[in-house]
């Protein structure tokens, strides 16, 4: 069965949600989709109902400000829903839905994506050990339940995210064993001048850092974990020191820890972006390949609109705005006129973007982390497929992300290619002596969220299969 | 010592603590946080082997992406990320040797 909207918006992070309150304010019927069972996406993330009462933070007071607002308008809600597939149709854009084991079908004349950012994980010996999770896991963990991902915590990885994971760890009564960071003192120097324009941003990132030095918490800048010791859980990890090209060099240093945070930056989750039919570009500056989309939130395709990290990280800040001028376009498109110019969110959306894309300029990972791989470490996490598997088939012939996953399964596996296509681009890269910019990711299939059979069939019975007679010998 | 990060940990409250079942093995947890949280402080960060190799893996990503994290519930494959805790709820592993349902 379908359900008919003007626009519907995939993702209800401060992009999604803000576009879609924007767009129902303005008159249009709004339908917004996200997996949470509230909205708010990663950075706002709600706490489950295990929590009754806790100390406010930034993100939830953000979070709660924004769910109240959504709870208030006329925006219909698909929580816990998750979209497996978006066609373009006659009338506008058909997009399926996985809801409670049913597909639902939601037609609309324009669709806004806002599907957000995921983690890179930098592949290490040992990184598929129960006990090490992503950066970002860390912070869902944090937002969600209050919990902590261990006793004692090495926190890893680059840009503000590793000094925000090791500060909530602290702040819910964990051990911090840690932090170790490709980043050096002196790249966040450099990004001074870009977070001043934020002093709110700064002033806490200051605390987090001064807190962990009054504690006594070692942090190893310009180095990386090279090693995470522990068979069925983590016993500690081996830490190295990098070059400027965050390639190890320094003697191996060991750590005793019974968890791993780690993470090398976002990169934006494009793969619905690719299905609607967007071409993406490589654009370091922004994480990774992502499509091309204007501060209004239009793309090349008519009644196709995109918004928040989706188009390239720029962080919360400018995807709450991007959200806002993303509805007022999108709506705008529905209604048949002409978009209004709003200079004054214009310009905000360029202030907080300058800071965004400052904070991913610094976790970006560089060329060297690769090398911190061996020959058996797993690349891809679904099919156990190692390095040497993966640089076997490259040197066999497979020049393309799309080759390797054919001819290896990397990438048709239950995570659908989310966690192991950034480090084959830049494998397929070396070996090709080119950049990484050269090497695409495979083209996007649906579903784009595991689903089960079931739900695709329908309901039948076994004798509502229309066999056919035997054709006659 | 002085924090400039306070300890919130005391301040923080939480539904009421159950047993549920994973593996045939009792395990406590608070209503309404997810299987995933529940089973890592119980000490069960292993949740099942990789299929190809038998590699051992636990919660991955905690926001419903790698699917490392999958358990069974009624013979069904669930994210034990997104699986919020109950009293009675029976969860069965993907460890090699785990009983299915």
């Amino acid at each position: 069965m379908s359900q008919i909207f003007d626009i519907v918006v995939i993702g209800a992070g401060p992009a999604g949600a803000n576009a879609a309150l924007t767009a129902a304010w303005a008159g249009c019927r709004v339908a917004m989709v996200d997996e949470q069972r509230k909205p708010g996406g990663q950075v706002w993330r709600a706490k489950n109902p295990v929590v009754l009462e806790a100390p406010t933070t930034p993100e939830s007071r953000s979070g709660d400000a924004l769910r109240q607002e959504v709870a208030c308008s006329t925006v219909l809600t698909f929580a816990q829903s998750r979209v497996w597939q978006i066609e373009s149709a006659a009338s506008g854009w058909e997009i399926y839905v996985l809801k409670e084991g049913k597909v639902v079908t939601l037609v609309a004349k324009a669709l806004i994506l806002a599907t957000g950012a995921r983690e890179y994980v930098q592949p290490v010996p040992g990184w598929t050990t129960p006990g090490v999770i992503g950066l970002a896991g860390a912070t869902a963990m944090f937002k969600q339940d209050l919990a902590l991902p261990g006793q004692r915590t090495v926190v890893s990885g680059t840009g503000p995210l590793v000094f925000f994971v090791a500060s909530e760890i602290r702040r819910l009564g964990g051990e911090v064993a840690a932090v170790v960071t490709p980043n050096s003192k002196r790249e966040w120097l450099r990004a001074f001048p870009a977070m001043v324009r934020r002093p709110d941003l700064l002033v806490r990132g200051a605390l987090w850092v001064a807190d962990l030095y009054l504690a006594g918490v070692p942090i190893y800048w310009r180095h990386a974990v090279a090693e995470i010791d522990g068979e069925t859980d983590v016993s500690g990890v081996t830490i190295r020191r990098l070059t400027r090209d965050w390639a190890p060099d320094g003697e191996p240093e060991f750590l005793g820890a019974d968890s791993l945070c780690l993470g090398n930056g976002l990169t934006p989750a494009a793969e619905a972006a690719q299905l609607a039919g967007l071409e993406l570009r490589y654009r370091a500056d922004l994480g990774g390949w992502c499509p091309e989309v204007d501060a209004s939130g239009e793309t090349e395709r008519e009644g196709l609109f995109l918004c928040g990290d989706g188009a390239g990280i720029r962080g919360a800040a400018a995807a709450e705005i991007h959200g806002k001028l993303t509805g007022e376009t999108a709506s705008a498109y529905v209604r048949g006129v002409a978009p209004g110019e709003n200079h004054l969110l214009q310009q905000a959306y360029q202030r907080a973007a300058r800071f965004g894309m400052a904070m991913t300029a610094l976790s970006v990972p560089r060329k060297g982390l690769q090398t911190l791989m061996c020959a058996d470490t797993v690349v891809c996490r679904c099919e156990s497929l190692t390095r040497s598997d993966i640089v076997a088939e490259i040197n066999a012939g497979a020049q393309s992300t799309l080759s390797v996953k054919s001819g290896l399964r990397a990438g048709m596996g239950p995570c659908g290619g989310k966690f192991c296509q950034g480090t084959i681009s830049q494998l397929i890269a070396q070996a090709k002596g080119g950049e990484v910019s050269d090497v695409p990711p495979p083209t996007a299939r649906p579903p784009l969220r595991p689903i089960p059979v079931a739900a695709l069939a329908g309901d039948f019975e076994y004798d509502d299969l229309p066999i056919p007679k035997p054709a006659p010998l | 010592m002085i924090r400039l990060v306070p300890n919130h940990a005391a301040r923080v409250q939480r539904a009421r603590s159950v047993t549920f079942t994973f593996d045939d093995e009792a395990i406590s947890g608070f209503v309404g946080e997810t299987v995933a949280t529940a089973l890592q402080r119980g000490g069960h960060r292993l949740l099942r082997h990789a299929p190809e190799d038998g590699g051992a893996r636990g919660a991955f990503c905690c926001m419903g992406l790698c699917q490392e994290c999958l358990v069974q519930v009624g013979g069904r494959p669930v994210e034990s990320c997104r699986l919020l805790v109950s009293a009675d709820l029976t969860v069965t592993s993907l460890k090699r040797g785990a009983q299915s349902q």
